[in-house]
């Protein structure tokens, strides 16, 4: 059995607009295991990121509902000097942005030791600075002495996000959370730093929340998967599992729109209509409904639950068996015209 | 000769310094680059970023002033053109990357759309609101909302709106730079499939500019790596993605993640064989500036940047 690290339950996280709570990550349960990457996938508005803050604490004005259990500790609503104890230390985070997620004014030392400072003030100066220059090395930094002294605009892209990296694994947290870490790097950066995020996972034996809206990234990285959509999950399973049998609509059709390098498609499918903003969801049913208008009302569960169809494979709603593609019929149309 | 044609092009930017902001050296952004266009297909820029891909989309339309080199576009040099009302510029439309920085926030979907159409044609209020609305329909959008604000518009609209600008005046030639990457995936395949659709209907040719090497093997049929501000290699898109020749390239498909996690492992190996053999080799295909070679042709189609041999 895995080792969990991280157990979240009915986790519920509403945003306040004008007088009324909007939920952006609605009743989510989820387990982080040890030595493993678990990968969110979905769309902007899905209510990923959210849940990424959720867990860190980040959200300071949102009403948080349910339980997040940190090795059997509960830590919602805890106050933010023991959550401060956490964070860093415990838990990581490496943000989409390496620009921004990083203090223009401080060089990278600086910054990297920052993080060590606050969680192991007995740390000598000259030991900190090792202690930063070891991971510079760590993270594939070269000449470690003389980046420490720069600034974080003197550095490339793929070097910045190095650093936040540094920064996030200074403490050698167990569970790191990775926000789109490669979104806004170049493809040979990106599998440089997929490469590096993965002999994390093996040296610390950390479990790992990779958000990302990037399929291909998800099939290199991940072992387990779980889909958002609209705040819920709407489907979770093993890796392989997902990318061969995926089930719920909505993971079929965002597979299905991604140009694939690996595959010739003259037309990509496209999903009707876009992801509804916070105040217009559907709260009641299935929340894909309304973008798949073509299947029959009746497919869908008045309140959708999570169904476990095969041990670690849980699909949201009814209407899975009975998706399929506006094409698809056509096809069948066209086929049985024939015979 | 062919529809596009692009000699040799240099764009260097000055970099300033001192005391009297003397020009201290160039930043070659472009720095000799050739392709041809030809009428109806889509050809591919790809590169990482700084490699000048855009600086080149640029250029051809005026937006960057040419160091040297020629441009032709149907067989008339419209190299450096700048005149606002020059007739290639109604042939030539550019699609920017984001959709939220590249309309006016202030200005109506009207006013917006037909701002192209009112540099070129005299209509009266009535003919130009007919247009507008036909494009608008032409792109997928409501006609009856020619008097919203970019901002009551989704991500995708909003790139549609910026189609609908581009195909105003009829263009020949559509230059799409990273048209795509500022949306989310499924807004992305809304917004592939209908630059094909419209590409066909319209008969246009597309100089597609993207580094998501996934999207480029979709939509183009012929490819341009980019590196440094040269070529590395040019091909169809099978030549690129099936039998990759330049270091570079190889790499650079390597580098695109698989989608069937079955094969990690065996992606992983191949990676990290074709790291060995880039940093080994390096020095074969790169000169001691770190520079690519002029172009050499393996086939009829197909270049590599290679140096001279003996």
């Amino acid at each position: 059995m895995a080792e969990k690290l991280l157990e979240i339950k009915n986790l519920k996280t509403s945003f306040r607009i004008k007088d009324d709570y909007f939920a952006a990550v609605d009743d989510v349960s989820l387990n982080v295991n040890k030595n493993e990457v678990l990968a969110i996938v979905g769309e902007s508005g899905c209510g990923k990121s959210a849940l990424a803050f959720s867990i860190m604490g980040l959200h300071t004005r949102a009403k948080m509902e349910g339980d997040i259990l940190y090795k059997g500790e509960n830590i919602v609503g805890i106050s933010a000097s023991k959550l401060n104890k956490l964070r860093g230390k415990h838990m990581g985070m490496i943000f989409q942005d390496p620009l921004t997620a990083l203090n223009p004014l401080m060089i990278i030392g600086d910054q990297i030791g920052e993080a060590l400072l606050l969680h192991n003030k007995e740390l000598s100066k000259t030991q900190r600075k090792e202690k930063v220059i070891n991971l510079l090395n760590k993270v594939g930094i070269p000449r470690a002495e003389y980046v420490y002294e720069q600034f974080p605009h003197e550095l490339s892209g793929g070097m910045r996000q190095r650093v936040v990296i540094a920064t996030a694994i200074a403490n050698e947290p167990e569970i790191l959370i990775a926000d789109e870490p490669t979104t806004a790097l170049d493809v040979t950066i990106q599998s440089q730093i997929l490469d590096l995020i993965k002999d994390l996972k093996e040296d610390m034996n950390s479990g790992i929340v990779l958000i990302t809206h990037d399929l291909g990234v998800v099939a290199e990285m991940a072992d387990r998967v779980a889909v958002m959509y609209a705040g819920e999950i709407v489907e979770i399973a093993e890796v392989t599992t997902l990318f061969e049998e995926p089930l719920h609509p909505y993971t079929r059709s965002l597979f299905n729109s991604v140009p694939n390098a690996s595959e010739e498609q003259d037309r990509l499918h496209v999903i009707q209509g876009i992801v509804p903003s916070l105040q217009n969801l559907p709260r009641n049913g299935c929340r894909f409904a309304p973008r798949i208008p073509w299947i029959d009302g009746s497919a869908h569960e008045a309140h959708p639950q999570l169904h476990e169809i095969k041990p670690g494979h849980f699909v949201r709603c009814t209407c899975y068996k009975h998706f399929h593609f506006p094409e698809e019929v056509r096809k069948e149309e066209e086929h049985h015209g024939v015979s | 000769m062919g529809f596009l044609k692009v000699e040799d092009l240099k764009v260097h930017f000055p970099i300033k310094g001192g005391l009297f902001g003397r020009t201290l050296d160039y930043v070659r952004a472009v720095d000799g680059v050739s392709f041809t266009l030809e009428k109806g297909k889509t050809y591919g820029l790809v590169g990482e970023s700084g490699s000048g891909k855009s600086t080149t989309g640029r250029a051809i339309i005026g937006l960057n002033h040419v160091t040297s080199g020629k441009v032709y576009f149907e067989d008339k040099e419209i190299t450096g053109e700048t005149k606002a009302k020059s007739d290639f510029r109604k042939d030539i439309q550019m699609i920017f990357q984001d959709p939220y920085s590249s309309l006016n926030p202030k200005k109506r979907v009207i006013d917006l759309v037909a701002e192209p159409i009112r540099n070129f044609e005299k209509l009266t209020r009535k003919e130009e609101r007919i247009r507008v609305q036909e494009l608008l329909e032409l792109v997928g959008l409501n006609p009856e909302s020619i008097l919203k604000y970019p901002h009551e518009f989704s991500g995708g609209q909003r790139q549609r709106i910026g189609i609908a600008r581009a195909i105003a005046l009829k263009p020949k030639l559509i230059i799409a730079d990273e048209p795509v990457s500022a949306l989310d995936v499924s807004v992305q395949a809304q917004v592939l499939n209908f630059m094909k659709e419209i590409q066909d209907e319209l008969d246009l040719t597309y100089l597609f500019i993207s580094h998501d090497l996934g999207v480029i093997k979709h939509m183009c049929d012929h490819i341009g790596i980019m590196y440094k501000g040269r070529y590395v290699e040019e091909g169809s898109a099978k030549e690129i993605f099936e039998n990759p020749q330049h270091i570079y390239t190889k790499r650079l498909v390597a580098a695109i993640p698989d989608i069937d996690p079955r094969k990690r492992e065996e992606m992983k190996q191949f990676r990290a064989e074709v790291n060995t053999e880039y940093e080994q080799s390096y020095n074969d295909y790169f000169n001691e500036e770190g520079l690519a070679y002029g172009l050499k042709p393996i086939s009829d189609t197909h270049l590599v940047a290679l140096p001279e041999k003996g």
